[in-house]
């Protein structure tokens, strides 16, 4: 094997670095200008200041948002693993022509864009009385996020022995208690994949929780901060203090729950 | 035995019911009011046949948007896939903090794609930019980075392939690792260069790899929304929509629903051509090595 230029090895580090770390820098260094620093946002502020990071949380309350956004990422989450766990059993057990087709139908729903049934689908919502309301959210982004934990569990369903279930059925148990006391008790580690991944998803949502939650005593962490940069008088630094606050909690899980989040990435991919 | 067999599909029926009520229904729905002329919210409005698919089609900016949905599909395919594979392969290198360098690409790939289109703002800004301020360091004139409609489509594409290049590159030391070494064994004793080795060992092999990969980004690119949004708008003008946002536009914006369910019908039917194309394509190749 050729050894690498350990010379351009390093600029090359420092190069990548430097355009995926940017982004962060720029945020942090203009949540803690003041106002009337108009230096580079490249520079700390010589005088920095904690009243954006104030103004986010008394007046913008981006806590509220975050705990808005946490109560709806965990009832979906919740939901999916439990529905889509269900789903995934007699899909992955009962290879009938008739499940195939189920199965290919909800691969196929993974590829829906879901702009493309905006209008029928807020109708819907409006006719059902789903605008403004946290149970509309959670089950729209439960249906459009239940393919992928399906997809997951099918597969992970498919590596444990039937022999189990064979055993589990000569000893008298119906579908429903082989279900529960054979498969479930071994689906812990594609249950956090499935419940990471979603999570994810959700916390960042922004195209659903845009026309299902109009008001903005509802709003969540994305639609607070929209809210922030799309006013005529825009209050950027509290903006920015608001993203910048948003985004730490999911970073701080990313850092410590890495190896989870890039698995899981990696199971849901190969198809 | 078999009607115990039959009874466990109850279980995907919770699912398939939600399947049912939020896609289905609302496909049929659109199929419907696609043909009509509804503005979104009034009791009564009339069928009025193809006219939306015949007026959309000589509509310039479904046009401009649809031109638009392509390069952001394909373009961001592009780029995280040439850029993905290049990562990976520098990354598969043993050397200190490399653990650290991939943590940094994935990291992107959390934030919330708004977020990441409001942070942009404060790089391609004309005034304040942060771009700006490196080309006045090289003494450059400030480029008014988003004026430019053409630009800006080029622009959000590779702001959206670098925020989640980080997936590619995680498939690819994925499919990196799985290389068996006696390849690369057995090709140093037939005597190879290293880009022999890349072009005729490695690529061919991480084919799987670049199925998922080539996936996940056409799905991602031709459903490009957030960023849009936060970016531009789908501004200047109408100049850089995705089908996705010019949608959302004529429907809150224009009150132009049935219309705007009709481009819906077209985006979902186009989406689906051009990614079972590309996925059976891919998939083929796969079978052939």
């Amino acid at each position: 094997m050729r050894k690498a230029n350990p010379v351009l090895r390093v600029i090359a580090i420092v190069a990548i670095l430097a355009v995926f770390l940017a982004p962060f820098w720029i945020l942090t260094t203009i949540s803690f200008k003041p106002s009337t620093d108009t230096s580079s946002y490249w520079l700390f502020s010589s005088t920095p200041t904690m009243n954006n990071i104030k103004a986010a949380i008394e007046k913008a309350g981006i806590f509220g948002a975050i705990g808005r956004t946490a109560f709806i990422t965990v009832c979906v989450v919740v939901l999916e693993v439990i529905v889509s766990a269900f789903a995934a059993y007699p899909l992955a057990r009962r290879n009938t022509k008739f499940n195939k087709v189920v199965q290919a139908f909800i691969l196929g729903i993974m590829m829906v864009p879901p702009l493309s049934i905006l209008v029928s689908l807020y109708s819907i919502i409006v006719s059902i009385h789903g605008v403004n309301q946290y149970w509309a959210v959670i089950l729209v982004l439960l249906t459009y996020q239940l393919p992928q934990g399906i997809f997951l569990y099918a597969n992970f369903i498919r590596s444990i022995p039937v022999a189990l279930d064979e055993a589990a059925t000569i000893d008298g148990c119906g579908p429903g208690r082989t279900f529960f006391l054979v498969i479930m008790p071994q689906l812990k580690p594609v249950t956090a994949t499935v419940a990471i991944l979603s999570s994810v998803n959700c916390w960042n949502d922004f195209q659903f929780s845009r026309y299902i939650l109009q008001t903005s005593r509802m709003n969540t962490v994305t639609l607070s901060i929209s809210s922030f940069f799309s006013q005529t008088y825009i209050d950027l630094s509290t903006a920015t203090a608001c993203a910048l606050i948003a985004i730490l909690p999911v970073v701080i899980c990313f850092l410590i729950l890495q190896k989870y989040f890039i698995q899981g990435m990696i199971d849901s991919s190969v198809k | 035995m078999q009607s115990k067999n039959r009874t466990i599909n109850l279980f995907y029926v919770p699912a398939l019911v939600l399947f049912a009520f939020f896609v289905v229904y609302p496909f049929v729905k659109g199929i419907y009011l696609s043909m009509t002329n509804w503005n979104g919210y009034s009791r009564s409005f009339k069928i009025i046949g193809l006219a939306n698919y015949k007026n959309l089609f000589a509509d310039k900016n479904v046009r401009r948007a649809f031109v638009n949905t392509l390069i952001y599909g394909a373009g961001s395919t592009v780029i995280q896939n040439i850029l993905g594979i290049l990562l990976a392969v520098f990354l598969n290198q043993k050397f200190r903090g490399r653990g650290f360098v991939r943590t940094v690409i994935y990291l992107p790939v959390m934030i919330a794609p708004l977020i990441m289109g409001y942070i942009m703002y404060f790089f391609f800004n004309y005034s304040r930019g942060a771009l700006n301020d490196i080309l006045k360091i090289l003494s450059l004139a400030p480029v008014d980075w988003l004026a430019d409609g053409n630009r800006s489509v080029w622009i959000l594409t590779l702001v959206n392939s670098l925020q989640f290049v980080g997936i590619s590159m995680v498939i690819y030391l994925a499919g990196l690792q799985n290389i068996p070494g006696m390849y690369y064994e057995a090709a140093a004793i037939d005597g190879i260069n290293s880009s022999q080795k890349f072009f005729c060992i490695t690529l061919p092999l991480l084919m799987p790899a670049i199925t998922s990969a080539v996936t996940l980004n056409l799905i991602g690119g031709l459903k490009l929304y957030d960023v849009i949004i936060a970016l531009t708008g789908g501004g200047p003008g109408y100049d850089t929509n995705s089908l996705s946002t010019l949608i959302y536009r004529y429907y809150f914006g224009g009150e132009r629903a049935g219309y705007a369910s009709a481009i819906g019908l077209v985006m979902f039917v186009f989406i689906m051509i051009v990614s079972n194309i590309v996925v059976r394509g891919l998939q083929k190749r796969q079978v052939e090595l």
